[in-house]
């Protein structure tokens, strides 16, 4: 591992790093500066960096304005409810894919991810439609349901993936003494594969967190999230700015937090198989 | 009891069929073990047993019950797998402990079952251990307890040494033969390894390509082979095989000779030929002899050690009452 470098390269690529990373940052940095200024700061040019009075108005007034706890509760009603459907249809179907694979098991795990190919707004009419029949528009259940099945192939394609690693030996072998499907499940398959299990859970999290195509469109207000939450304050007449980036700020927070926390795990998780 | 009965068993993967119908009775308490060579279906056969496989016809019977599609989680027997196949989450304790709380018994008793077997198998001091942290041969042993604390009516092994170096197989060759002693339940054992076999069984069934060559006792195997294949798979170094004038000579179409049974002299004796490579194994000197109009070399084998020496001349008297001789489909002729 310890490959020879020359101390002059060696900062270099270090400064190359840090230069790149915080360019990539940089926009969500000054969202959360902005947050912190009063709307004629926020537009002010040249722009002001650090050297500004910080204020909380704008979080204030966004709170006052909007609902935050209400956005925020949708979101994570939405993230976890579509992770935990997810993860109840997808582990037995990545189950039966790595260790009872039929003939068509590739072609049908290369169908599930062809779906995502699909572009989400060619069926956003006959979704909204039936949606509006059923009388289920505007409704946390709705937006569960259709997440999940977004995030469904992914689900499948990672844990089908862990599953693969795991010797099909053992959970032979906890046949062999004396467990039946459930018990192969839950005490011997499960247990083995809680790293890729969890890193699953948090990416998909993430993703249904982030999701905002069927989060803005098929919502108003009763199950709008964080993702409309930011949205509502994006107008093309007045001074938002600085309440914009507050709502961002707030919208963001959570998943960063957890996304901070959790990238070893994550990292792990994406990474599984390919190194070993 | 373990009594295991096949009846007219069949396999096909697909279209190809790896088990032909085979018929074979596995009485209480015996030691049978299945060999030969490498995709010869002794492993389907032992996952047939096992009900790690389904059938594609016939019928299994396990102490007279028909056990053909019973899970394998009913059957009553335990298997040790190649590649041990432990619980890596769980402690070595809770490994062993796994077909105990899977049939229920209370916690008392399973700690109870756990730590005899610890001891019988020298695992006591091991048993707050996770697999990772074993050697192999004690990850073998953690398997083999996992086995026979339920007291299963039968045990299959699945090559169960071949993954331990080769010192560490002949102790644990002994400790299962041991077991077997001791426990007196029947056990079934694959290998491709014939010196394996050979000590270890009450009785051998010779596989190739599914179908069942020889079924006997050991020395049954070596002393009166059914056919070539046999002749050729039991004993080691294998028999010599020669064809020729030599078998028209005996009336048949190949004869065998072991290396054993060949009598070497410097002086005279029936064949001549020239010593290749020699083999010096201190008990034994094992020579490769080359016959004049013979491609392949003859084994032969002289107790201790015999001072000839590459392209010496060589006199062999094979010792004819143990010739072998076999028919032109390769059964043996009496």
């Amino acid at each position: 591992m310890a490959r020879a470098m020359p101390t002059q390269r060696r900062v270099a690529y270090t400064a190359l790093a840090w230069i790149i990373a915080l360019l990539i940052f940089f926009p969500i940095l000054w969202t959360i500066l902005t947050s912190f200024k009063t709307e004629a700061v926020a537009i002010a040019d040249p722009p002001v960096f650090l050297n500004f009075e910080w204020t909380l108005e704008n979080y204030r007034i966004v709170q006052e304005r909007s609902d935050y706890m209400r956005y925020l509760w949708n979101s994570i009603a939405i993230a976890l409810g579509s992770t935990a459907l997810g993860l109840i249809i997808a582990v037995p179907a990545a189950w039966s894919m790595a260790f009872v694979p039929g003939k068509r098991t590739k072609d049908i795990l290369l169908w599930m991810l062809s779906t995502k190919m699909l572009p989400a707004v060619g069926v956003l009419y006959p979704i909204r439609l039936i949606l509006i029949e059923l009388g289920l528009l505007d409704t946390k259940f709705a937006l569960i349901f259709i997440l999940t099945l977004i995030n469904l192939p992914i689900i499948v394609w990672m844990l089908y993936t862990y599953f693969r690693e795991i010797p099909g030996e053992i959970l032979e072998a906890a046949r062999m003494d004396g467990a039946g499907l459930r018990a192969e499940i839950l005490y011997v398959l499960t247990p083995m594969a809680i790293p890729g299990i969890a890193s699953t859970v948090l990416l998909n999290i993430i993703l249904a967190w982030n999701e905002a195509f069927w989060t803005l469109t098929l919502t108003t207000v009763n199950a709008a999230p964080l993702t409309a939450f930011i949205a509502s304050y994006s107008s093309p007449e007045g001074l938002f700015y600085a309440k914009l980036s507050a709502a961002s700020t707030m919208a963001i927070a959570p998943i960063l937090i957890m996304g901070w926390f959790s990238q070893k795990q994550l990292v792990r998780g994406l990474t599984f198989g390919a190194v070993k | 009891m373990g009594r295991i009965t096949l009846d007219k068993v069949r396999k096909a993967f697909g279209e190809v069929e790896v088990i032909p119908p085979l018929d074979l009775t596995i009485e209480d308490g015996e030691f049978v073990v299945f060999v030969g060579p490498s995709g010869c279906g002794k492993s389907t056969l032992l996952r047939l047993i096992a009900g790690l496989e389904d059938v594609s016809g016939g019928q299994i019977r396990i102490d007279g019950q028909d056990a053909t599609g019973v899970p394998p989680a009913r059957r009553g027997l335990a298997m040790v797998f190649q590649s041990y196949a432990l619980y890596p989450h769980m402690s070595v304790r809770k490994n062993i402990a796994f077909p105990l709380r899977m049939a229920g018994l209370d916690a008392a008793e399973q700690t109870r079952r756990v730590e005899g077997a610890a001891e019988v198998l020298n695992l006591t001091d091991y048993l707050d251990r996770r697999p990772g942290q074993l050697s192999g041969g004690q990850r073998q042993r953690v398997a083999i307890g996992r086995a026979i604390v339920r007291e299963p009516s039968a045990f299959l092994f699945d090559e169960p040494l071949s993954n331990l170096d080769a010192a560490l197989r002949v102790g644990m060759r002994l400790e299962i033969s041991e077991l077997h002693e001791r426990l007196k339940t029947t056990m079934i054992y694959v290998t491709h390894d014939q010196v394996e076999a050979m000590t270890m069984a009450d009785k051998i069934v010779v596989l190739r390509a599914g179908n069942i060559e020889q079924v006997g006792s050991p020395l049954d195997l070596y002393h009166t082979p059914r056919n070539v294949f046999v002749a050729g798979f039991i004993g080691s170094p294998k028999m010599n095989l020669l064809t020729g004038p030599e078998a028209d000579k005996r009336g048949a179409v190949t004869v065998g000779i072991r290396p054993e049974h060949i009598a070497v002299s410097a002086d005279a004796g029936t064949w001549t030929g020239r010593v290749g490579v020699s083999e010096h194994l201190g008990s034994d000197t094992f020579f490769h002899v080359h016959l004049e109009g013979r491609s392949e070399p003859l084994t032969v084998r002289a107790g201790g050690e015999v001072s000839l020496h590459h392209g010496d001349t060589i006199h062999l008297t094979p010792d004819e009452d143990r010739m072998h001789r076999f028919d032109a489909e390769g059964l043996r002729i009496a």
